[in-house]
């Protein structure tokens, strides 16, 4: 068992060890939706979403595998929850809240691709987290997933207007700011300790 | 193979050179973005990934083409998702057992190859409508793609950040590393410059004319 | 997945049968690799860790786990691995030499995992070796690769205090040229948090496992040695 505290595994999730500038998960979400504000913030709020659930049926799989003793069943085990618990959500709140839905609406089955939430569930089990832990290390990585692509997009909502060459418009552009922002995230290293 | 004739389209040979050049997954297609930047700060963990990618991209192409007539539709990306996740499983389970260094350097990623968009793309968008033989073509030419594309990032990465190739020392003593390469940041550098000059050549071609052709 | 867009007239049957037939042959696949390649990965852990404790106790040629349990320590033998482990080093005549004990805090990026092994006859830490580090390349990392500061563990006092509960000196991290002491340890320059994280790792596990050990000495020892 695992004995961090609770502060700094959401800090070190979120920013330290950012998923996205750190740990390149999420990239593919990262460079496309992350042109306008609106719909980053959106994305980011559904990933979050996503990810606290999958950690929470992650660690109730972990246990129980723990328990039949399969450990070759977790890879298969996590990507059929996480598509499950996609449609689930998707189903849920359209039916809960039409507004979120339309919303996050068209964010939902992308995510099930989204190696972030997979990566976060694989991580978890790794890490030998609690399920206090699980959940404040999901809610960590959402924020830090969710701050990578606001950042990105207010830097590229700046720069639509700037006269770029060709060549340098979309992927490239973006990954260089990348590259950027996760050098500036560099220094938030030494926070945890 | 016998139905690699029987198809009809392009030729083979082109179904295996697209994923080379012209449709490159990473350069071109800019998929699968997260491996490549993860696992490329030097050249043989981005072999070996790119290899093990390769290895399950191939054998998923391959079982999903073969099963493509039994599948409902409804259940066809549940299904493929199964066979990719077993596949990925067994490549984890293999390089664990060739190396326990390499499995550590590569980490998590070896499981994450599961949501890699490539695999599932493929075996969407060219597997479930294709003869084995021609999927496996395909998988082999996107693979090599995905592989050589994953060479050209480790290299260059390692080359820089550590002044060396496969762990063997290039550059003089003298030269001092260019950390920032091999951290996460010299991954999303180094990929911006090779789309820069993915970008500029296609330019280039564009500009006088549609005729000139690369063959690679 | 697409379950509920059911334009085509599929019946449940053949999806029932697809993805039951495909789950069946995909969990024999997988079972089988498993059960094939286990023995192998094993091997090659027990490899991996005896070599690891080989490095940190030079003078060691064979080792055995112990679990700790209530009141002392027991051999492991070939039970499955649970709880606290620590492991014994043996010369060529099977006399006890030292431990290994592994110990983990939190760094400049990440855990530090180490692996230190502890001499009863210096009563010092006489090899360190990390096991899991994300520390900076180039800056974090010379805890792993520095000469100068993997010296240090060539023999880090660990002696305890008179009433045998804790460390005599707890460990800690001097700037580079400063070490006066043999309880000390000889910072890098440009790594300044990595070594005072190792530093206090080692004093964290030391405090806390080097009394417990000598507690139990002869627990360690092999049952025809003196």
């Amino acid at each position: 068992m695992n004995s961090d505290p609770l502060w700094s595994i959401f800090i070190n999730a979120s920013l330290i060890n950012n998923f996205v500038l750190a740990y390149f998960l999420g990239i593919c979400p990262f460079l496309g939706v992350s042109g306008k504000m609106e719909t980053a913030s959106r994305m980011g709020g559904a990933v979050t979403f996503v990810m606290l659930v999958t950690a929470v049926c992650a660690f109730g799989i972990q246990q129980l595998l723990l328990l039949i003793d399969a450990p070759y069943l977790k890879l298969i085990s996590f990507i059929a929850v996480i598509a499950s618990t996609v449609q689930l959500v998707e189903m849920f709140i359209k039916k809960m809240s039409p507004t979120l839905f339309r919303a996050l609406g068209i964010f939902l089955p992308l995510i099930t691709t989204n190696c972030a939430i997979l990566g976060l569930a694989l991580f978890q089990t790794n890490k030998g987290y609690g399920f206090l832990q699980c959940v404040v290390y999901a809610l960590g990585a959402g924020a830090g997933f969710t701050l990578a692509l606001v950042l990105m997009a207010g830097l590229r909502e700046k720069l639509a207007l700037a006269a770029t060459p060709d060549v340098v418009k979309g992927t490239v552009l973006t990954l260089v700011l990348a590259g950027f922002l996760s050098v500036a995230f560099m220094g938030f290293a030494g926070l945890g300790s | 193979m016998t139905d690699v004739r029987s198809d009809h389209g392009p030729s083979p040979t082109d179904e295996f050179l697209k994923g080379l050049w012209k449709e490159n997954p990473v350069f071109v297609q800019v998929l699968g973005m997260c491996p490549v930047l993860a696992v490329s700060n030097t050249a043989e963990n981005a072999l070996a990934m790119g290899l093990a990618t390769m290895f399950v991209l191939v054998l998923s192409n391959a079982v999903v083409s073969m099963i493509r007539s039994f599948i409902p539709r409804q259940v066809r990306i549940a299904t493929y998702i199964l066979v990719i996740a077993t596949f990925v499983t067994v490549v984890d389970y293999v390089i664990q057992a060739i190396s326990l260094d390499l499995h550590k350097a590569l980490g998590a990623f070896i499981s994450l190859i599961v949501v890699n968009c490539l695999i599932l793309g493929r075996a969407e968008a060219f597997a479930s409508k294709h003869g084995v033989g021609r999927s496996i073509l395909d998988g082999l030419g996107m693979g090599i793609g995905f592989v050589v594309a994953l060479l050209c990032l480790g290299g260059v990465r390692e080359l820089f950040g550590s002044g060396s190739l496969f762990g063997v020392r290039v550059f003089p003593d003298q030269f001092q590393d260019w950390v920032v390469m091999i951290l996460p940041s010299g991954g999303f550098f180094t990929l911006a410059a090779w789309l820069l000059l993915f970008n500029y050549l296609k330019q280039r071609r564009a500009r006088p004319g549609p005729a000139v052709e690369v063959t690679s | 997945m697409n379950a509920s867009s059911t334009a085509t007239p599929t019946g449940t049957w053949p999806m029932y049968r697809a993805m039951v037939g495909v789950g069946l042959v995909c969990g024999i696949l997988i079972v089988t690799v498993f059960r094939v390649t286990l023995p192998v990965i094993e091997r090659n852990q027990a490899e991996a860790l005896q070599q690891a404790i080989f490095q940190v106790l030079p003078a060691a040629r064979s080792s055995e786990t112990f679990q700790a349990v209530d009141g002392g320590f027991r051999p492991l033998g070939a039970a499955a691995p649970t709880g606290e482990l620590v492991y014994g080093g043996y010369d060529d005549s099977g006399a006890l030499i030292g431990l290994a004990v592994e110990a983990q805090g939190m760094g400049y990026q990440d855990i530090i995992r180490v692996l230190y092994g502890y001499s009863f006859e210096e009563n010092a830490i006489v090899g360190l070796r990390v096991l899991e580090s994300k520390e900076t390349p180039g800056l974090g990392d010379r805890i792993e690769t520095d000469p100068a500061f993997v010296r240090n563990f060539e023999r880090l006092d660990v002696s305890l205090s008179e009433d045998q509960t804790t460390l005599a000196h707890p460990i800690h991290a001097v700037k580079t040229g400063e070490k006066e002491h043999a309880w000390q340890v000889d910072g890098i320059t440009g790594a300044t948090i990595s070594s005072k994280a190792i530093a206090e790792i080692l004093d964290r596990s030391g405090s806390a496992w080097v009394p417990r050990i000598r507690r139990a000495l002869d627990q360690f020892r092999k049952a025809d040695q003196p």
